[in-house]
């Protein structure tokens, strides 16, 4: 039972490391190759499937299948009220991305909500993941 | 038209995981993670009606996003798509009936908070 619970924790943290590192590696990319892209707000879905095939639009993307995947591997087996709180670490480190690799202002109030999710991330990480099913 | 695109993908994202996530319930949890397993579990997957719903707002909140981010800064953009937190963990909690723990409910509304100072 314990070596049950113990395989379940490590699986649980590496997949919430996984759709860690590819959401914030996807976003940072499609925000690169969107800058190269230029303004897009349109209705027209020409436009977009043009964007699509701006190289670092494309590696976005993939990244970001890989998150989907990962993210709904996640969810057979975690609460989505466990899962999204937990990956929230995510929003920082795309703040952090967009500081390091996009040159952005990062205000005094930016690092205060990013000390406020990472005091919510750590609360809920305290918990259990529950099994959907499994007596709690 | 930022906050309007904030809107877009906030309500879309919220209903895509809620979607996923029920898809994802009902279909249990994977324990073989061989090519040839997961391949069947695609396959399944890949006909689940709530899956497929789940993917099609997905598209939605996505093109709205890659919009966002053609005219916002990336700092700005994935923090204010969390703009949902809340109401992610209230339909978590009612309708697909997840105990939700006091210690949940204190972190989920701390990172709501964060990342309303973030869009600041």
């Amino acid at each position: 039972m314990t070596v049950h619970v113990a395989r379940l924790r490590l699986k649980t943290h590496f997949f919430t490391v996984l759709v860690v590192a590819s959401g914030v590696s996807g976003n940072l990319s499609l925000s690169w190759g969107m800058r190269q892209f230029g303004r897009l707000v349109s209705l027209s879905p020409l436009a977009y499937i043009r964007a699509v095939f701006n190289p670092w639009v494309a590696l976005g993307i993939s990244l970001l299948l890989v998150w989907l995947f990962a993210q709904m591997a996640l969810l057979s087996w975690a609460d989505l009220s466990y899962v999204l709180p937990v990956t929230s670490i995510g929003y920082v480190l795309s703040a952090v991305a967009g500081k390091l690799f996009m040159h952005e202002k990062t205000s005094g109030w930016r690092w205060a909500g990013i000390a406020l999710i990472v005091a919510g991330v750590l609360l809920v990480a305290r918990t259990a993941p529950h099994r959907p099913g499994a007596p709690s | 038209m930022k906050w309007l695109l904030v809107a877009v993908i906030a309500v879309a994202t919220t209903v895509s995981d809620v979607l996923q996530a029920a898809a994802m319930r009902r279909h249990g949890e994977i324990r073989d993670f061989r090519p040839g397993a997961l391949g069947r579990v695609f396959a399944v997957l890949a006909r689940n009606r709530l899956i497929l719903a789940s993917v099609a707002v997905m598209a939605v909140s996505f093109f709205a996003f890659i919009a966002l981010l053609s005219i916002a800064d990336l700092s700005f953009a994935v923090p204010a798509t969390a703009a949902s937190y809340v109401l992610e963990t209230v339909l978590a909690k009612y309708l697909l009936k997840e105990p939700v723990t006091l210690e949940r409910w204190a972190g989920a509304s701390l990172v709501a908070c964060g990342v309303a100072l973030l869009a600041l």
